[in-house]
């Protein structure tokens, strides 16, 4: 099993090495080398379990992937209890350290500590690791109905600047600026990144959301980066759509997009819009890209306080985020699996968690999908 | 006459709390002397579909004898500014009704939508997003008021370029605008028996701009103590919108904000061509289709003549009851609500396959 594996990841690496290397602008291409170089080592990858129900679904994951034979070693790390005055922030030097070097992490839901004088969690993580792009990837989960069945599309979010910049004042009393940022810098990279993944995933169509008619200069200058892309990439149609289309549209008839990519704001609203139709954030996977071609994946869903320890949560969206990572790190034979895997648990719906509208606890909907390996 | 009533009976019955039911004559409006004098409302036809939709909209007018002359004008989307007579005549008239303006992307022309705005100071836009009976579509009891503050924010148009390659754009928040829309959400729903308002903000991000958004609403909802008050963040905003949205009642939200959710709450309830809505400023108001008013649909639909009039037909509606001629406006809503339930003659949008000139036709002739 292990010599079928290793034989087959290195066929795939071959087409993979071929179809990305001749882009140089993406370090994904350089990270998936290395990543090849030790084909029979396993490959480290950080783990935040996080907190509330994180440490619960994080075990599923860790037996999901021994069950399926997937040679990744985790490196766990914990939420530390002071702030560390490295990173001004709970997240310890040697965590973002050991992502750093590892070149991929899963990372489960991390509550932030009310109060002052440290940083946010994510935003300690965006900064430190230089995450630009958000990827979330929709698609309705046959077995589980919602309103919409015909969804799949992927939203790839800007994540560094925009409107989220955090550069705000008190003009005079009573009146309030709020600054958003577009470079050119960043809007290329996240376009980049854009036409690549779709290239590498197969997918038609690119369409950039804006607002450009309003936000003139800084839309535009977004939307020219994307065209500036576009033309590389003649294969893959490319289309602008203002985002109150967009957002009809999608609630309408959302097999009209294939892959979108956005600027930080409209991002955030689509992505959580395009989560809600397929049923949640309890079942989206995400991933963020950074620089260096660092791939942290997570489930963007809370630590559900109330739930923790009590064998009840969902790790669907933690697995399907694990998947991701896989895919990146191109073990796509595994990551098919425990994907068929964790779709066909679901459409049977013999287990499911209480979230989903069935009775099983965590760990026999584990159960039930390494079953299904 | 026993079938158009026993079917207006059967209305009735069947939907006993929806605003487009009306009572069969209405004894309580009793207008002052003079009031059936007729009014003046300045019309743009604007841009696309817009000359289609607006006369379709005079053609019913016509046909109600409704007391309204419109005085026509022509602005097209790529004009640099509103010329001035338009601006005069709206002052003079109070009341305009407008087809779409697009503005084109990128072109470094200022939206016109938002010049007649501010010039006006027409500060609040009002999207009614109602399921209408007869069209069928994946949400149910959707009944929600999108109140969008309309003259600052993010559309206040102040950008520039820092470097080459780096562009900031600012976003302006001032407590007096925010009060402003905030006493006019509250107003609304007490006006119009509503139960809720909701606040719609990214407050745990932008701290300071939404803060003062929010901190502004606070103040108003504590004179309203019949009215329920709650704020959500404008992503579980967006989610909620599309899995449960039977939550909402009165929305309040800033210019950005509000452009999205009005526009995903008119998708759920129907599409844009339905929806209606209405900007208000203290003295004056301009009434154009609901959602999207820079969306002018595509040149293939001005060919054939198949836009959809109803989410106009519906604002003209809105319209004949802030001139104060609510049967008018009465007998309009019944019949357009009667042409969308029948189901015959419905375009594109809406799944059927007719030309503007038919739904009109079908409109005429359902009115009384």
């Amino acid at each position: 099993m292990t010599m079928a594996a290793n034989l087959a990841r290195r066929l795939i690496g071959n087409r993979s090495t071929q179809i990305l290397g001749a882009d140089s602008s993406s370090g994904a291409a350089t990270s998936v080398a290395r990543a090849f170089c030790s084909s029979s080592t396993p490959i480290t990858a950080t783990l935040f379990p996080g907190d509330g129900i994180g440490p619960e679904i994080a075990e599923s994951v860790k037996k999901v992937f021994t069950t399926a034979g997937v040679p990744i070693e985790w490196e766990e790390h914990y939420v530390g209890t002071e702030i560390d005055p490295r990173t001004q922030s709970f997240l310890t030097w040697d965590s973002l350290e050991s992502v750093r070097r590892n070149k991929v992490g899963l990372k489960g839901p991390m509550a932030t500590p009310i109060g002052k004088g440290h940083r946010s969690l994510n935003l300690t993580l965006r900064k430190e690791l230089n995450l630009y792009a958000n990827v979330r990837p929709c698609y309705s989960l046959p077995g589980y109905k919602t309103r919409y069945d015909d969804v799949d599309l992927i939203t790839i979010r800007e994540n560094t600047e925009g409107e989220y910049s955090g550069l705000e004042h008190q003009v005079v009393r009573g009146v309030v600026e709020s600054l958003k940022i577009i470079t050119r810098q960043a809007s290329l990279r996240v376009a980049e990144y854009a036409f690549l993944y779709a290239k590498t995933h197969g997918r038609e169509r690119v369409s950039a959301i804006h607002k450009a008619n309003i936000m003139q200069k800084t839309d535009g200058l977004f939307l020219k980066c994307c065209r500036e892309v576009a033309e590389k990439y003649p294969e893959i149609t490319y289309e602008e759509v203002v985002i109150d289309n967009c957002c009809m549209m999608l609630v309408k008839n959302p097999a009209l997009f294939d892959v979108l990519v956005m600027p930080n704001l409209y991002g955030d609203i689509i992505s959580d819009l395009c989560a809600g139709l397929v049923g949640g954030l309890g079942l989206t996977p995400s991933c963020n890209i950074g620089e260096d071609g660092v791939a942290l994946a997570e489930a963007v869903h809370g630590s559900a306080p109330d739930i923790a320890g009590k064998n009840l949560a969902n790790p669907t969206a933690l697995l399907l985020s694990g998947v991701m990572m896989l895919r990146h790190l191109k073990l796509n034979e595994q990551a098919e699996q425990i994907h068929s895997a964790i779709i066909n648990t679901i459409a049977e719906g013999k287990y499911r968690t209480a979230d989903l509208g069935g009775s099983s606890t965590t760990t026999e909907f584990t159960k039930a999908i390494c079953d299904h390996l | 006459m026993a079938r158009r009533s026993a079917s207006m009976l059967s209305r009735l019955l069947a939907n006993p709390s929806s605003p487009f039911t009306a009572p069969s004559r209405s004894i309580t409006y009793m207008p002052r002397p003079g009031d059936g004098a007729p009014r003046i409302v300045t019309l743009i036809p604007g841009d696309g579909i817009g000359p289609l939709v607006t006369g379709a909209v005079e053609q019913v007018m016509e046909a109600m004898h409704a007391p309204v002359h419109f005085e026509r004008y022509e602005v097209r989307g790529n004009m640099r500014k509103v010329p001035e007579e338009v601006i005069e005549s709206v002052k003079r008239n109070k009341v305009c009704l407008k087809g779409g303006l697009a503005t084109p992307v990128g072109g470094g022309v200022s939206s016109l939508n938002m010049q007649l705005r501010k010039e006006l100071d027409i500060y609040a836009s009002l999207v009614n997003c109602i399921n209408v009976p007869g069209l069928v579509t994946r949400h149910e009891n959707v009944d929600i008021v999108v109140i969008r503050e309309n003259t600052e924010g993010e559309y206040s148009g102040l950008e520039h370029e820092v470097v080459p390659g780096v562009v900031e754009s600012l976003k302006v928040i001032t407590k007096f605008c925010s009060e402003r829309i905030a006493r006019y959400a509250f107003e609304y729903a007490y006006l119009n028996n509503r139960k809720k308002v909701t606040a719609v903000h990214k407050a745990n991000i932008m701290k300071l701009a939404d803060g003062l958004f929010l901190e502004s609403c606070r103040e108003v909802a504590k004179k309203y103590s019949g009215i329920t008050y709650n704020e959500i963040i404008v992503d579980n905003c967006c989610m909620q919108l599309v899995a449960k949205p039977e939550q909402f009642d009165v929305m309040v939200t800033p210019n950005l904000y509000g452009n999205l959710i009005a526009n995903t709450a008119a998708g759920i309830a129907g599409g844009t061509g339905v929806m209606p809505g209405g900007n208000v400023g203290a003295e004056h108001a301009i009434f154009e289709q609901g959602a999207s008013a820079g969306n002018v649909g595509n040149d293939k639909i001005v060919e054939q003549k198949k836009a959809n009039p109803v989410a106009l037909l519906l604002s003209s509606a809105m319209m004949l009851r802030h001139l104060r001629f609510p049967t008018f406006a009465d007998r309009l809503e019944t019949a357009v609500k009667q042409v969308i339930q029948e189901g015959k003659c419905r375009t594109k949008d809406l799944g059927g396959d007719c030309t503007t000139q038919e739904v009109v036709d079908a409109v005429i002739a359902a009115l009384e």
